[in-house]
């Protein structure tokens, strides 16, 4: 009985074919397999989602609303000091749901990029005990943030509902768009910066530095509009529009901001959004396969470095 | 502990694990941040320094054989098994592999504290790839396994350490592996439990499993593997048999340990009587392994009734046997000079390896005059028909069958 389930397990290990260890370099077929590796994992992604966001919020009392309270003080403030203090409201009808919606936008893209920077150095003991497609640690923060993005995406939505400002049109199209951009570009920076981090950890504090900067690069706290009357037609209006996280957040109001195209004349977006935003997506795609092909390129001596 | 079940023939089953003329080269950065990259730009190289811990190694384990992979500390052991696990990525060469595998380099890993014991069955089942239904199905037979059950649902930071072994060993057998790696992680918990789990490895082994395991414990080693590789700064020195590979093992160490020994500075309180040099050696005559001590004695000052004790040990350090000289009706030379001692132990029954022989010099009162310890070694052969700490004479015969 014994030999017999033996001989059967070794028959069956005889059929199968044997497989290189490790994540394949090739630099098209590498993508497919990784991808496909993933794909087997997936159960464990979501896994590992659940655990960052149960972890998270285990021990307090107050467990998830805490994932609210950063956007809305957030919020509180922009609308004070900017809004009303500084006067920008004046010009920006629905003044909070115009900066939440981009407050919630920018706060996905940072959660992404900050949170994908660690994954690696943060799951280094996995990383250094168990073999898994290790994209999926970068991929699981995207969930996390995926996670946090859709429960401020719920109260964005009860905001208008309550406001009457509820966004019932063909804009609305604008927002998936938007959201695949800033996810796209978003993991894609967070892949490459995943894997330098583990070899350079410096790069940490050089994201959140950069993160604070690019803040005032996308059009959240003040509108397009001021961006146009100031460098309308110039490159460098060519320049601010270049970036897709920018794209994103003007998407996401053109989908959610309804007073910004009712109450205003103003030109709160480009002409030509729709397009724009369809170039950024496919260049964000090809971005995200390089960045993997960057990540694959060095995870592996991950194990070694960490 | 019964014997591994050895499985037919070698040659007719399949290999479960190639590794062919894989070298693993680390490079050590001793300069991690910006700045001290910066500041030594263009000086670099002294910054970086090559190690290799695997040169041009091959190695083709079959299914259902249990390897034992074992070495000094730095030998290249741990990588191999983790250029195996696809963990490290080989500098060059390739390693394939088929079977679902399961890798146990630690024990535990991908448990998260501030999750339940029950939350993290799931995530560290996954992480080991089982999927939600086949971690269901085993859900009760993990638990039960593990003996935790009345901790299932507390966060696992609350877990005493014996805890949290138990039910991440618990995970790791259940996930129906064709290929097991262990690394250093069978000596958990207390003894019921390991017993468990030396159970659960021969279950393995009968069910066809192939097992890679890196151990210290020659024991374990000598008693779970069909197949030993030992390693020695990176190179294969021994591939096969257990009991060899473990000598070849020890005599690493004794290497190590004469060495060191020739090194230590000669203590100056060994005046009156010191101990010049100590040999053993083994000779076999007729299947009987007689072991002869001859002690070189300097003897600078005349002590009347002094005696030599002379003690056995395993190179694990247990001690097997001690005596002295007091008992026995024997005068020792008192004239100054040095003088030799032979001690015959014969018909030694041992079982196979090295053993350590320590010597010391004093008086009945329990003064001492000199001492040395673990001053020489001698080799048992291996034993014909088993293993073990004693070496015995089995006979068997055929009874004739009772009605």
């Amino acid at each position: 009985m014994i030999r017999a389930s033996a001989q059967e397990r070794a028959l069956r290990i005889e059929q199968e074919p044997l497989i290189p260890v490790g994540q394949s370099t090739g630099f098209i077929t590498g993508t497919w397999s990784s991808i496909q590796d993933v794909w087997a994992h997936r159960e464990l992604l979501t896994l590992l989602v659940k655990r960052e966001i149960r972890a998270r919020y285990k021990d307090s009392s107050l467990g998830v609303v805490w994932s609210l309270v950063k956007p809305l003080v957030q919020l509180l403030v922009y609308y004070f000091a900017i809004g009303q203090v500084l006067g920008v409201a004046r010009n920006i009808p629905s003044f909070a749901i115009f900066v939440f919606v981009g407050l919630t936008v920018w706060g996905l893209f940072t959660e992404i990029v900050s949170s994908g920077t660690m994954s690696i150095v943060n799951n280094s003991g996995l990383v250094k005990k168990v073999y898994l497609p290790r994209e999926i640690f970068p991929l699981a923060s995207v969930g996390g943030a995926l996670f946090n993005f859709s429960l401020q995406l719920v109260i964005l939505v009860a905001a208008t509902v309550v406001l009457g400002k509820f966004p019932l049109t063909t804009d609305l199209a604008y927002a998936p768009l938007a959201l695949a951009n800033v996810i796209v570009f978003g993991t894609a920076v967070a892949v490459v910066l995943a894997a330098s981090t583990v070899y350079l950890r410096d790069i940490q504090h050089l994201v959140e530095v950069a993160l604070t900067v690019a803040f005032w690069a996308s059009p959240i706290v003040y509108s397009f509009s001021f961006v146009h009357r100031a460098i309308a037609g110039t490159f460098l209006e060519q320049i601010y529009l270049a970036n897709p996280v920018t794209l994103s957040v003007l998407g996401m109001q053109k989908a959610f901001w309804i007073d910004g195209t009712a109450q205003t004349s103003q030109t709160n977006w480009p002409p030509d959004l729709a397009l724009r935003m369809w170039i950024s997506l496919a260049i964000s795609i090809v971005l995200l396969w390089l960045g993997q092909r960057v990540f694959s390129r060095l995870q592996g001596n991950f194990a070694q470095e960490l | 502990m019964s014997h591994p079940p050895r499985v037919a023939s070698m040659h007719d089953l399949p290999s479960i694990v190639r590794v062919q003329d894989v070298s693993k080269r680390f490079i050590l950065h001793k300069d991690k941040s910006v700045k001290e990259r910066l500041t030594t730009f263009g000086r670099s190289r002294r910054h970086v320094q090559d190690f290799w811990a695997l040169r041009e190694m091959n190695l083709d384990i079959v299914t259902g054989s249990t390897v034992g992979l074992v070495g000094h500390n730095g030998s290249g052991k741990s990588t191999l098994l983790k250029v195996i696990g696809g963990i490290i990525q080989p500098t060059t060469g390739t390693v394939v592999r088929r079977g679902r595998m399961a890798a146990l380099l630690e024990l535990g890993a991908g448990f998260h504290p501030d999750l339940t014991g029950r939350e993290n069955v799931y995530l560290n089942a996954a992480i080991l790839g089982l999927n939600k239904f086949e971690t269901d199905r085993n859900f009760d037979d993990i638990v039960e396994f593990s003996g935790i059950s009345d901790f299932i649902d507390t966060q696992v930071k609350f877990y005493s350490s014996g805890m949290y072994v138990r039910l991440a060993f618990s995970v790791a057998v259940h996930v129906d592996p064709d290929l097991l790696l262990v690394d250093e992680v069978l000596a958990v918990g207390d003894e019921p439990f390991q017993r468990k789990c030396m159970d659960k490895i021969a279950e393995f082994q009968s069910e066809g499993r192939t097992i890679v395991l890196v151990s210290h414990s020659s024991d374990q080693v000598g008693r779970l593997c069909d197949r030993v590789v030992v390693l020695h700064a990176g190179s294969m020195v021994h591939d096969g048999d257990p009991a060899e590979g473990i000598r070849i093992l020890r005599d690493g160490y004794e290497a190590d340990r004469v060495n060191k020994i020739r090194s230590l500075p000669t203590v100056a309180s060994v005046e009156r009587l010191n101990i010049a040099a100590v040999e053993a050696e083994t000779n076999t005559d007729d299947g009987h392994n007689n072991v002869v001590v001859k002690v070189a004695v300097n003897v600078s000052e005349s002590v009347p009734g002094w005696g030599v004790g002379i003690s056995i040990e395993t190179t694990l350090g247990m001690r097997l046997y001690a005596m002295d000289s007091f008992g026995m009706d024997i005068a020792l030379p008192t004239t100054i000079g040095q003088h030799m001692i032979e001690l015959t132990l014969p018909d030694i029954r041992l079982g196979s390896g090295k053993y350590l022989v320590s010597v010391g010099l004093g008086l009945p009162t329990g003064e001492n005059f000199d001492r040395k310890d673990s001053a020489a070694s001698f080799d048992i052969p291996t034993d014909d028909y088993g293993m073990g700490l004693i070496r015995l004479k089995p006979t068997l015969t055929l009874a004739s069958p009772t009605r």
